[in-house]
């Protein structure tokens, strides 16, 4: 399935999207409706949580930096027409990365050096467990969605392992390693903001938002403006039109499989330098999950990532608030909407073009026939 | 009886109890797929149903009516399924995802929203659950060595849904290999449009298919939480759903090797619990976690090609259009 040609772009990309979001929401509207409670008081609730008390825009920023970086992961891969479900998985072992650097390291180098080698340990990592599922649908043909489904399994059973029994912090219940040295680390916005004379509310908003955007940017520049990006557009548009082309497609599969990891690995950074201090277990907390959702709606361009990223922001933050808030409806509210999203804007995402396209030639179809 | 036949019993024993619900969901991945539908959506499906049979037994007492509720609600989602990916001809890989993230989303909320017990519901009576079934001349059995062993610790003493997983067996075996349904129902997973060419309406049959998975996935859902538990927990499906699809796949989709790759994963389970903390000679003590990966990394391998190929239906992902 792909976009109309009949209808012009701006109701494909932008009124068709918002029209299948509006949907979610209404759905997720009545569902509260039917639970008793008001949806419209739900919304404000949401919105005040997310953007209005002090604080709030930097929560909501920290969590749309999660989503920004497994978003891009799965767009990218999207691009390839590979699906990659296994963000959860790679982010998880990419905080295995930040976690071994700064352990082996944080006591005989300096911060600012153990922070840059955490940041490139938590890409690679990441990209390992991207590298082995896109090496076995290169080469052994072995369907990368069923792959990397099991390798998020495989992830969170060797994360377990490794917490419970290999580096956990001695003498500690909780399987989390000890904190890491200060001075490692990615600072927080608001310590940032303090320095400029500027008077900030506490929030875990640190420089991986930086990171993101900047990410962000490099993503766009190398899916439509380099020779790689070319070729991965092309192997996913048409495979065989891209053997024909003489691209490499064994080789394109693995470097963005590698590249896809490496984007979700760097969930660790922001939640293990920015705001844990240590690898503690399931700090991934289904991001990975909701990169899926992020790369659906935000159509797999790095803006429409931003802001579909924003949303969800806004629902995780604003949907903390929910639980102060109410006592018949919680934040897992939150999973539900997701679950929506999903449904309207991803598996329906064509449902309403024929609607459109017959809206469309009713009003402007009879210029074209005159 | 020697201790170690005693643990061998009572592993078998826990490994029916294991491998049950994904013998039920590994047999819905079979009419799913062997149709043309990816079904990721298998744990989605059975959490839900687990919190509707839980939520219908205590409100009515009766878990034949908590059952039937339960395969309605998972029948609702495959629709909703098939109107994703079979109507509108959606991504079915995404529709799938999207159920599972609607069924943890609704479970919890709708819990919270009735029983405000933090998403579980209240535990259920004895008599509101499937019971134990005890088989006759169990006490004449016990004195046969082995055999009667066999019987009275293995084969008797399941819940009624233990041995419909059987029956669901032999039902998948029977209609996918045996009916012309089910001869359809390959083909159309194979060649759909040769089913089309031939005058059959595809659409029809891969609903017809979806709904039968959705039935047997309500029954595993049905298993979890008013059966072999007493009330629905949150996401007491446990990825579940996932290690079914993998031994959907190690079974190659044919359900009796199927359900022997469910009875291996369930086993490989049960050793784990059995294991933790024994020192093993030779090998030491084997974590308990590697127990658990064990089925998804056996299922990468065998997928890679390296036991045996495992190949898919060939029209499987792909929508169907008559414009093709």
């Amino acid at each position: 399935m792909s976009d109309s040609n009949i209808i012009p772009k701006w109701l494909s990309v932008g009124v068709i999207p918002l029209m299948n979001l509006f949907l979610a929401f209404c759905v997720s509207g009545l569902f509260i409706f039917f639970i008793g409670e008001n949806p419209f008081r739900a919304i404000s609730v949401m919105i005040k949580g997310a953007f209005y008390y002090p604080g709030a825009i930097g929560y909501t920023l920290y969590y749309t930096t999660n989503f920004i970086f497994t978003g891009l992961a799965v767009a990218l891969a999207f691009h390839a027409r590979l699906f990659n479900i296994g963000g959860e998985g790679q982010a998880y072992v990419g905080g295995l990365g930040v976690g071994l650097v700064c352990l082996v390291f944080d006591q005989y180098v300096v911060g600012f050096l153990v922070t840059i080698l955490a940041i490139l340990g938590s890409v690679i990592f990441g990209a390992i467990w991207g590298i082995i599922p896109g090496y076995l649908q290169a080469k052994r043909g072995s369907h990368i969605v069923i792959t990397t489904i099991m390798f998020n399994f495989i992830a969170a059973a060797l994360m377990v392992y490794l917490l419970v029994n290999v580096i956990i912090e001695p003498g500690q219940m909780s399987p989390e390693t000890r904190d890491f040295e200060s001075g490692v680390g990615l600072v927080q916005i608001h310590i940032l903001a303090k320095y400029l004379g500027l008077d900030m509310a506490m929030s875990p908003l640190n420089l991986s938002f930086i990171v993101a955007l900047t990410v962000s940017v490099g993503f766009w520049f190398l899916v439509w403006r380099t020779k790689f990006g070319y070729e991965v557009r092309s192997l996913g548009h048409s495979e065989t039109a891209a053997i024909y082309a003489g691209i490499k497609v064994s080789s394109t599969i693995i470097i963005v499989m590698a590249i896809s990891g490496g984007l979700a690995g760097l969930v660790a950074i922001n939640e293990l330098l920015g705001v844990h201090n240590k690898l503690l277990l399931g700090f991934t907390a289904g991001y990975g999950f909701t990169g899926i959702a992020v790369a659906l709606m935000g159509r797999n361009h790095p803006f429409g990532i931003f802001l579909a990223s924003l949303l969800f922001g806004a629902l995780y933050q604003g949907g903390t608030e929910l639980d102060f808030e109410f006592s018949s409806i919680t934040r897992e509210m939150v999973l539900l909407i997701q679950g929506l999203i999903i449904l309207f804007s991803g598996a329906l995402a064509y449902m309403l073009n024929p609607l459109v396209e017959r809206a469309y030639l009713k009003y402007y179809g009879n210029y074209s026939n005159a | 009886m020697p201790e170690s036949f005693q643990l061998i019993i009572s592993l078998l024993d826990s490994t029916i109890r294991i491998a049950t619900p994904l013998i039920f969901c590994a047999m819905a991945g079979i009419f799913s797929e062997r149709s043309g539908i990816i079904d990721i959506g298998l744990e989605g499906k059975m959490l839900l149903s687990a919190f509707v049979a839980a939520t219908a037994t205590f409100l009515t007492g009766s878990p034949i009516l908590g059952l039937f509720a339960a395969i309605l609600a998972s029948c609702s989602a495959s629709l909703i399924h098939g109107f994703a990916c079979i109507t509108n001809r959606g991504d079915q890989v995404i529709s799938g995802l999207a159920i599972n993230i609607l069924a943890s989303g609704l479970t919890i909320t709708l819990g919270i929203a009735l029983f405000s017990r933090g998403g579980q519901t209240p535990p259920l009576a004895s008599e509101q659950r499937f019971m134990p079934i005890e088989f006759p001349f169990l006490d004449q059995m016990s004195y046969v060595p082995i055999l009667g062993d066999l019987y009275v610790e293995v084969i008797s003493g399941h819940n009624i849904i233990v041995y419909l997983s059987v029956l669901a067996v032999l039902f998948t075996y029977y209609v996918i290999f045996k009916t012309r349904f089910g001869l359809r129902l390959r083909a159309v997973g194979e060649k759909p449009e040769a089913v089309d060419t031939a005058g059959i309406s595809v659409i029809k049959l891969r609903y017809q298919s979806i709904l039968i998975a959705g039935m047997l996935c309500g029954l595993a859902g049905a298993y979890l939480s008013i059966a072999h538990g007493a009330g629905f927990g949150r996401e007491m499906s446990a990825g579940k759903g996932y290690i079914a699809l993998a031994a959907m796949i190690f079974g190659k989709w044919n359900p009796i090797p199927t359900l022997f790759a469910c009875l291996l994963f369930g086993f490989l389970e049960a050793l784990g619990v059995r294991l933790e903390g024994v020192e093993l000679m030779w090998i030491g003590e084997v974590p308990v976690q590697v127990m658990q990966a064990l089925p998804y990394v056996l299922t990468v391998v065998l997928l890679a090609g390296f036991i045996g190929k495992a190949r898919a239906p060939g029209a499987i992902g792909v929508p169907y259009s008559k414009e093709g």
